[in-house]
């Protein structure tokens, strides 16, 4: 099927909705997928989805019944790939807050259609990112130590170290990602509860819509709240993985201590969740029929930024290798031409060429609306981001300061269940999501149509 | 004196006191976002004061014609925000220099420069609950029952449709006044607005 047109003429706006869709449309055309039975294809979906899940959970019970001896990990690879999924999952988890808040304070109108999916995307990656440090810890049960409670030692935390700041900032990450999803939702759950037919179904909507009728009282409290949650988002984002970085930049190995970690980090994670937004909207937008609403200028836009963060993130690698290389320093430079030649120099090299190469085809115009490009992309993208995760935290240990312990880390069948079983429980939810919330953002689609605007009905546009 | 003080606050988040005869006020509905503004300002220089709109979405200019300053959400989550910074510092100074000062590589007990990071999330936790905390009582939320909800065209409210409700407690409203007024403004309809209660509701 063809898909709407909306190339607009160089000097104007491309309509953010095509279709000619009305404000009445857009409620029917979100709002029906959460009231009527899904799919069939999404029984199909949730089924493998819930099957990993399952994988997940043995795999989650067996590592704790035998301790993480069942992983790879071992001297000198202490981090294995339980650091390097979580790296992955919280990278993930940075463009649901990005869409929401960053392009929302620099008025980006068209992320009003994606940034609903993009949220919940966002929660259910760092519910994946939180899962793999905690079982990573060995003893799971004593996991509350990295809180400040009082216990019967009487100890604290040891907040001078890196680690303890990530708890703080996944878990705030997480926190305010979750207000600010659902302040967002609050009208829109308020559309559900006044279309609800059955008793229960309105119930339950109204106990969550907290009694919404879009009073203007209501909305100018609520958009100066949103305004308020989008100005902390964005240091926040910013500075979630800027922390997962010092995970590896306070250290003193080779590969990890370095200065350009942060910001390096923060254009992966961007990269990253664009990639995954856009796996799973092409899929979504094509079952559910809302092409007109996620219209194919949304994906346009998505891969620009994929190709300026992809070419960011490789701009980063290069100037990894001058740093060492200028630095003098022998085990950093030793440390860099391991990875590029070395026994895992497969693992550097499809990095590279996922990360930075694969991209630069989003310079031509025709590929970046090409529906089927962008989704072998968009999953490029991520299997590269694994790798660099997987380049960074297992390369850098593999042959650390003392030649007699270099070893080869190889992950056993547990940690390939694992992570095949994350993707089961972050497919899970967003299934769950898409079945029972409205994957768009109604009332702020409805915001950005030109009827709106209450002078769009003025006789005279000079007032 | 404090039962009025108690009403005029209800008010501003827009729940109002019910009439003896259970008359909570008239609800108008307008053709359009460009109407309900126009509708807005007329209702607020005749000098009303307890009314509101209702609309799909936040209408550009409507603080404006029903005459509403800024949001006080902002004072509220900076307040939030000098709280999580307080207790941040408080708590890693607290616990690490006072109450069980451990030696870790010789660095000091307590210093501001490892302490950035969980001030500035503490700082950023703290603003973001405030704020939505403060959203929800500036608003009056979370109000399950509303006697709008009697109506059966308000269902469309949050779908397609534009109200203007002008609350019985208003000083000016006059049943037979207000509704010629506001169909004068350019209403649609106008209906009158009982309250009977939740448990009327859906019987």
């Amino acid at each position: 099927m063809a898909e709407p047109a909306t190339l607009a003429p160089p000097h104007q706006e491309a309509p953010l909705v095509t279709g000619n869709l009305g404000m009445h449309e857009i409620t029917q055309l979100v709002s029906y997928h959460t009231e009527k039975r899904p799919p069939s294809t999404w029984y199909m979906a949730f089924a493998v989805s819930s099957t990993l899940l399952a994988v997940l959970l043995l795999m989650i019970a067996y590592l704790f019944w035998n301790g993480v001896g069942v992983w790879g990990n071992n001297n000198p690879v202490g981090w294995g790939w339980p650091i390097v999924n979580f790296v992955f999952w919280v990278g993930i988890g940075h463009a649901g807050t990005l869409i929401s808040a960053i392009l929302f304070l620099f008025r980006q109108r068209w992320r009003t259609a994606i940034n609903r999916s993009a949220e919940a995307m966002t929660l259910f990656a760092v519910i994946c990112a939180l899962l793999f440090p905690t079982i990573h810890v060995g003893r799971v049960w004593v996991i509350y130590w990295t809180l400040p409670l009082p216990n019967q030692m009487e100890m604290w935390p040891q907040f001078k170290s890196p680690l303890l700041w990530d708890v703080f900032a996944v878990s705030v990450y997480f926190t305010v990602s979750l207000i600010f999803w659902y302040v967002g939702l609050i009208p829109d759950l308020g559309t559900l509860r006044d279309r609800a037919r059955s008793a229960i179904r309105r119930r339950v909507t109204a106990f969550f819509a907290l009694g919404w009728t879009g009073a203007n009282r209501h909305w100018r409290n609520y958009e100066r709240t949103y305004l308020i949650l989008a100005a902390l988002a964005t240091p926040l984002v910013l500075s979630v993985h800027s922390v997962v970085s010092f995970d590896f930049a306070v250290s003193i190995v080779p590969g990890w201590h370095t200065t350009i970690f942060p910001p390096y980090f923060v254009a992966g994670a961007i990269f990253s969740g664009f990639a995954m937004v856009m796996t799973l909207l092409i899929i979504a937008r094509k079952v559910y029929g809302i092409r007109n609403i996620i219209t194919l200028d949304h994906l346009d836009r998505m891969a620009v930024i994929i190709l300026v963060t992809g070419t960011m993130v490789g701009f980063a690698y290069i100037t990894e290798f001058f740093i060492a290389w200028y630095s003098q320093v022998e085990y950093e430079q030793y440390a860099f031409l391991n990875r590029a030649t070395g026994p895992y120099a497969w693992a550097y090299w499809i990095m590279m060429s996922c990360n930075l190469l694969f991209p630069q085809f989003f310079w031509i115009r025709r590929l970046r609306r090409s529906i089927p490009f962008l989704f072998v992309t968009s999953i490029v993208v991520n299997i590269g981001m694994w790798f660099e995760r997987f380049v960074i935290t297992v390369i850098s240990l593999h042959r650390d300061f003392l030649p007699s312990s270099w070893d080869y880390f190889n992950p056993t069948i547990v940690d390939v269940l694992t992570l095949a079983g994350s993707f089961g429980l972050f497919l899970t939810l967003f299934l769950i999501f898409l079945r029972f919330l409205p994957m768009v953002a109604m009332a702020e689609v409805k915001m950005v149509l030109p009827e709106a605007d209450p002078h769009h009905y003025d006789d005279h546009h000079d007032s | 004196m404090l039962t009025k003080l108690i009403r005029n606050v209800k008010a501003t988040m827009g729940i109002y006191e019910v009439r003896k005869d259970r008359v909570y006020g008239l609800l108008a509905e307008f053709e359009h976002p460009g109407a309900l503004l126009q509708a807005a300002r007329k209702v607020r220089e005749a000098g009303y004061r307890h009314f509101d709109t209702h609309s799909p979405f936040p209408i550009h200019g409507m603080d404006k014609a029903m005459g509403l300053g800024q949001s006080k959400v902002g004072y509220i989550a900076f307040l939030g925000g000098a709280t999580g910074l307080a207790l941040a510092t408080w708590l890693q100074w607290w616990t690490s220099a006072v109450d069980y000062p451990i030696n870790i590589s010789g660095k000091p007990f307590f210093a501001f420069e490892p302490s950035i990071p969980i001030m500035f999330e503490l700082t950023v936790l703290f603003s973001a609950l405030f704020a939505v905390g403060g959203m929800l009582l500036l608003n009056g939320l979370p109000r399950p029952y509303n006697p709008l909800f009697y109506s059966r065209s308000f269902a469309r409210v949050t779908d397609d449709a534009f109200f203007l409700h002008i609350a019985a407690s208003d000083r000016q409203f006059n049943l037979k006044h207000t509704e010629a007024f506001l169909r004068g403004a350019g209403a649609k309809s106008a209906e009158v607005i009982h309250d009977h209660g939740y448990s009327q509701l859906h019987a």
